[in-house]
């Protein structure tokens, strides 16, 4: 019992940069872009996340806010690098799939370089600590698993809820819908297809910087370079899995971080069992969910991955 | 006048491309406060001044070309593999494999054969991501970015296990890597004192190859065709799904061929982080050479220039070596936007218009 409550305890913070990942990425992919670069702007996100407090302090404890303040930055950032994937993929209309790679390399690569020059080695940092809600946290069983987790982690799941409301409910996302699923019908009814991909782009950028932040800030409390290890393409790729619905991405990224701590679980057990086949266990689940939920890609935005230009006869 | 002037637009394009990354690259230079120029005279002059340099850039060359190749093939048939990392470390498994099932085969057999295994390893590691995207409509950016990773914990499941040198188990320093494999495998070093081996005739040997397959047969005709236009291409009887399953096979191949040929002829034993990256600089290799072996040649040796550069830069300039994935990052992105600026046949014609009008304009003045 306690065995299955630490176990589920422990998997439901790992979900939290995926899951917010994930809902930027269906921002993206609502809108008919198909952002590969999503982990690049996570390991900018985490990057920055966990610099600002850490030059502030030298490693020392800082006031919080400084910490929130990574956040921000690592936020603003991301949506730069959201606006400009945008101007090479709407505006110049290059292929998607390559530019999100080479966004990729840019993102991984820029963060690492910084890293070196501004921090050096492997440095931990005092980060986010958990927040446990007063009462509610001191229920048995329950408190432990849904009431005594890091800020962000309330914030995650929150986020679904809006992100369900922002898509269905307002005439944002309804303009999001139409620009990835019939751009030529919206643009006829006045509506400025670039402009709504581009604002997409940056809300989906924002939200993978979050998400990279919360990695080093919450979740691992440094920065390596290692340490988005392929979650920005796992979010792509839950994305699919969720039929780019909020609360279908949330079923998906719960499962994921779920099949690490059981990956983790099983490790502190002390079963002898090869360290990487259990390393490997997400990614081959990533290949095995989209072989499953292929037929969800004829669901999807019809428009996905296709440049809107307004001059071109269809 | 019409093709010369084609020829030298589309350079014209691809320089200011590089320029524009070298513009973007110089942000994030400046961030660290680095010395922008000085940066970049080290990354592009600093390896050409001796013989050392010189061949290691030639070195590095030989798996940029044979990735990039097979990146090519696929790219050309409508499919991206972004998985040449994975590819490679299954090849130099398969290679390593056979080094230390038969060491004592002459190397006249055993070098073929070995290579021949990391060709098939790699081709295997092709066929899954071609198959689920040919069948079963998996995305193949995704199954082969997983599939690194996967190949990636294997790599260091067979290094540190069933592969483990057994000098490292009794002295206990436990570094994952296998023993030096027999001296049969060995590639012959080319220049005295230097790491370049013969493996360099093979990577042009390739080129060649899949300049003939893609141009010259009809294989290569129809998965252009399949990647050039799908439907047309299903329309005129080409069966699609098998030649991107093909193009994935060949292309993993080539990626684990590339890994064979680096432990034959530079680390004569599996290490970790033999593939270092090469996976992904061979996408910015293949597509910088314009899908094109004749492009690919002096686009790997730029790109070795860069990679050696970049290690030099760290010493000499204080710059981390990362920087070079910056640059090949966004070569990658300025790449692929000024495809528009290159298909655009307007565009094109208006440069073109004036061009013609400037030289005549200069003749007139030359006679007068």
């Amino acid at each position: 019992m306690t065995f299955i409550l630490n176990f589920l305890s422990l998997g439901i913070p790992f979900s939290v940069a995926l899951l917010i990942a994930s809902l930027g990425e269906m921002f993206n992919q609502r809108a008919g872009i198909f952002n590969l670069g999503c982990e690049g702007i996570m390991a900018m996100g985490a990057f920055l996340g966990m610099l600002i407090p850490y030059s502030i302090g030298r490693g020392a404890d800082v006031p919080g806010i400084y910490n929130y303040l990574g956040l921000l930055v690592a936020t603003g950032v991301g949506a730069l690098l959201g606006l400009f994937f945008a101007m090479v993929v709407v505006t110049f209309r290059a292929p998607q799939g390559i530019a999100g790679i080479g966004l990729q390399m840019f993102g991984v690569g820029t963060a690492g370089t910084l890293f070196r020059h501004f921090v050096g080695g492997t440095q931990s940092i005092p980060g986010i600590n958990r927040a446990p809600i007063p009462f509610l946290a001191d229920i048995p069983v329950l408190g432990p698993l849904f009431f005594n987790h890091n800020p962000l982690v309330y914030v995650a799941f929150f986020l679904v809820p809006i992100a369900w409301y922002v898509l269905f409910k307002t005439p944002w996302g309804l303009r999001v819908r139409a620009v990835g699923t019939h751009p030529r019908a919206a643009d006829s009814i006045g509506i400025q297809v670039n402009k709504v991909r581009f604002q997409a782009l940056a809300l989906g950028g924002a939200l993978a910087g979050l998400a990279g932040a919360y990695l080093s800030l919450c979740q691992a409390k440094m920065f390596s370079d290692e340490i988005i290890a392929g979650r920005g393409f796992i979010a792509v790729a839950l994305v699919y899995f969720g039929h780019w619905n909020p609360v279908k991405i949330m079923g998906g990224a719960l499962l994921f971080s779920l099949a690490q701590a059981l990956q983790l679980a099983i490790q502190g057990l002390g079963i002898d069992f090869p360290y990487e086949f259990l390393v490997m266990l997400p990614y081959v689940l990533v290949i095995l969910v989209l072989t499953l939920s292929r037929k969800a890609q004829h669901m999807g935005p019809t428009a996905l991955g296709k440049p809107f230009n307004r001059e071109m006869r269809t | 006048m019409t093709k010369r002037f084609n020829t030298g637009y589309k350079i014209t394009v691809i320089i200011l491309s590089i320029l524009v990354a070298m513009l973007i690259g110089a942000v994030i230079l400046i961030a660290i406060g680095a010395d922008v120029l000085k940066t970049y005279l080290v990354i592009l002059t600093e390896p050409l001044k001796n013989k050392i340099g010189i061949t290691e850039v030639l070195l590095r060359m030989i798996p940029l070309t044979i990735v990039a190749l097979g990146i090519t093939v696929a790219y050309r048939s409508g499919i991206i593999n972004i998985g040449a990392e994975g590819q490679m470390a299954i090849g130099i498994l398969a290679t390593t494999a056979i080094a230390l099932l038969f060491p004592n085969l002459p190397s006249y057999v055993l070098i073929p054969f070995a290579i021949l295994a990391g060709a098939l390893g790699g081709a295997f590691w092709g066929f899954i991501p071609g198959f689920l995207k040919a069948k079963l409509e998996v995305s193949e950016l995704l199954s082969t970015v997983m599939l690194n990773y996967i190949a990636a914990q294997l790599y260091t499941f067979f290094l540190r296990g069933p592969m483990l040198d057994p000098a490292e188990l009794t002295m206990g320093s436990g570094t994952p890597q296998s023993m030096r494999l027999t001296r049969n495998l060995d590639l012959t070093r080319l220049i005295p004192g230097t790491r370049l081996h013969s493996g360099i005739f093979i990577a042009i040997a390739l080129a060649l190859l899949i300049y003939l397959l893609l141009w010259k047969t009809s294989y290569g005709f129809k998965m252009r065709a399949a990647g050039a236009q799908e439907r047309a291409a299903r329309y005129g009887g080409i069966n699609v799904p098998k030649y991107l399953i093909i193009a994935m096979v060949i292309s993993g191949a080539f990626a684990g061929m590339a890994g064979a040929i680096e432990i034959a002829g530079v680390h004569r034993r599996a290490i970790e982080g033999v593939t270092s990256g090469y996976g992904f600089s061979g996408i910015v290799v293949a597509l910088f050479g314009g899908l094109h072996p004749a492009g690919i040649l002096p686009a790997a040796f730029f790109f070795g220039l860069l990679l050696y550069g970049a290690d030099m830069t760290q010493r000499l300039v204080g710059v981390p070596a990362n920087m070079v994935q910056v640059l090949q990052g966004v070569i990658i992105l300025v790449i692929v936007s000024s495809k528009m600026i290159l298909a655009n046949p307007y565009l094109q014609q208006r440069v073109e218009t004036k061009w013609l009008a400037l030289t005549k304009q200069s003749r007139k003045e030359v006679q007068a």
